[in-house]
C-alpha cells in the first residue's frame, strides 16, 4: 500500500488515503470526533456544527476535522482543554433549542447527541444559553414517518439525502438565525409537497426529528 | 396568498420577461428575485416556482434563499402599508407592544399582508425620529408615541378610508396559500 500515507492521532499511527478528510480518517480507524454536519461525499463540507474540532501539531488554532484534508506525518490530538471548551459550547447551543425530552422522543438511546454527550462526558442539560424550545405543529401529513422541528438540529443530513441520494429537491433550509428550519416550498406538510417519502431523510437524521411513526412513543410513556 | 383576477397573467408574462433578460445561472438567482420583485412589489410563490424550473434548482432553494433575505417579501403590499419600528430606542419604550397590537387588529403576523390586501405590516429598523418612540409609519405618515390605544385610532382611520375601496377587490384562482405549518 504505497500510496497511503501515515498521519499520527493521539499517539496511534495509522496509514489512511491521501486526500481524505481527518474526520473520516479518525472515524474509520476507530478514534471518534463528534460531529454531525459531516458527509463523507460532501466536496466543501459546511462545517457549520462546530463539534469536529482538533488540534494539528503546527497549527495555532484548533480546525474542523471535516474540512482538513489528510497531509503526510500529521500530528494530531482530538482532545486538549481548548479543543473540550470549544466542542462543549457548541454542544451547549446546539441542545439549548434542542427539546431534551429524551424520554418521549423515538430516536432515545439511539441519538447522536446521546453519543456525543458520552463520549466527551458532557450533559443533555445546559444553563449557559437561554433554553429557546420553539413549538412547531408536527407534520405527520406522511404515510409511514413524521418530522418534528422541535428536534431538529439542522445538520443537513436529510437535505443532502433529499438531494442527493433520493434526486427529489422537496426540502431545504428557510429563514434565518433562530427562526432556521428545514421545511417544503412555501411550508407546505411534507405529504402536499413534491416530497416521495421515499424516508431516506428518516435515515439519515441523526435525532429524532425525522422519525418512522412505528418508533413513537406515548407521551410519558 | 391567493392571486386576484388577472394577475397570474401578470406574474407569468412579468417573469418571462426577466428570465430572457438574464443569463441562466444559479449565480443570477438573485439578480431575477430582485428584478420580479422591483417589478411585481414581491415574490408571489408562482414566480419562484417558475424561476425554480428555469434554472433547474430546487424550488424549496429559491424559497429558502427569498426567507432568508429580508429585503425579499413573500406577500404583496397591502393597499395599506403599516411599517413598526423597532431600532434601539422605539424597543426599548414598548414598540413591541404596538407591533403585537397590529397583530390582533389585522389577524395577520409581522411581514404578511391580510387576505383582503388592505393592510400590510413589517418591521423597520429605525425611521431616523427616535425623540417620538415608539414609531409606526402608516402609508408615509409617521406616527409617534404609539400606545395600543392610538393602534386602534390608527386602525379606525384606515378602515374608514379603506371600506370604500374594498369592494374593488376580488379574489380567484383557490389554492394558492401560505402553507399551513408554520
Amino acid at each position: 500500500m504505497s500510496d497511503q500515507i501515515t498521519i499520527t492521532i493521539d499517539g496511534r499511527q495509522i496509514n489512511v488515503m491521501p486526500g481524505l478528510k481527518l474526520l473520516w480518517a479518525a472515524l474509520d480507524n476507530g478514534i471518534y470526533i463528534p460531529h454531525l454536519c459531516a458527509i463523507r461525499e460532501e466536496i466543501r463540507p459546511n462545517a457549520s456544527c462546530r463539534l469536529c474540532f482538533v488540534e494539528i501539531e503546527g497549527s495555532k488554532h484548533p480546525v474542523t476535522s471535516c474540512t482538513k484534508t489528510v497531509e503526510e506525518n500529521m500530528v494530531v490530538k482530538t482532545r486538549s482543554p481548548r479543543i473540550d471548551r470549544l466542542v462543549k459550547t457548541a454542544f451547549e447551543l446546539i441542545i439549548s433549542d434542542h427539546n431534551l425530552k429524551c424520554n418521549e422522543c423515538p430516536a432515545n438511546k439511539n441519538c447522536v447527541l446521546q453519543t456525543i454527550a458520552k463520549e466527551r462526558g458532557l450533559r443533555l442539560k445546559q444553563k449557559r444559553f437561554k433554553s429557546i424550545v420553539r413549538e412547531f405543529e408536527l407534520d405527520d401529513s406522511p404515510e409511514v414517518f413524521a418530522f418534528d422541528r422541535s428536534r431538529c438540529v439542522l445538520c443537513g443530513q436529510c437535505i443532502w439525502a433529499d438531494r442527493v441520494e433520493a434526486k427529489v429537491g422537496a426540502i431545504g433550509f428557510t429563514n434565518r438565525g433562530i427562526k432556521r428550519m428545514v421545511t417544503t416550498f412555501k411550508d407546505l406538510p411534507l405529504a402536499d409537497s413534491i416530497c416521495t417519502q421515499c424516508t431516506l431523510c428518516v435515515d439519515a437524521c441523526p435525532v429524532g426529528a425525522l422519525y418512522y411513526k412505528k418508533d413513537r412513543k406515548e407521551a410519558g410513556s | 396568498m391567493q392571486l386576484v383576477e388577472g394577475e397570474k397573467e401578470v406574474i407569468i408574462a412579468c417573469v418571462n420577461e426577466v428570465l430572457k433578460e438574464k443569463e441562466k445561472t444559479t449565480e443570477n438567482l438573485i439578480p431575477i428575485l430582485q428584478n420580479v420583485q422591483a417589478r411585481l412589489g414581491y415574490l408571489p410563490s408562482l414566480a419562484m416556482e417558475m424561476i425554480a424550473a428555469d434554472l433547474a434548482v430546487p424550488a424549496a432553494d429559491v424559497f429558502g434563499l427569498a426567507t432568508f433575505y429580508n429585503q425579499f417579501r413573500l406577500s404583496p403590499p397591502g393597499k395599506h402599508q403599516v411599517k413598526v419600528c423597532l431600532g434601539t430606542a422605539c424597543y426599548m419604550v414598548g414598540g413591541k407592544i404596538a407591533l403585537e397590537s397590529f397583530e390582533r387588529r389585522m389577524e395577520i403576523r409581522e411581514g404578511e399582508t391580510s387576505v383582503d390586501r388592505l393592510y400590510s405590516l413589517e418591521r423597520v429598523a429605525c425611521v431616523g425620529c427616535c425623540t417620538m418612540a415608539p414609531v409606526v409609519v402608516v402609508d408615509e405618515v409617521v406616527e409617534g408615541k404609539v400606545t395600543p390605544t392610538r393602534v386602534d385610532g390608527i386602525m379606525l382611520a384606515l378602515q374608514e378610508n379603506g371600506d370604500t375601496k374594498k369592494s374593488e377587490m376580488k379574489t380567484d384562482l383557490p389554492d394558492e396559500g401560505e402553507g399551513k405549518n408554520k
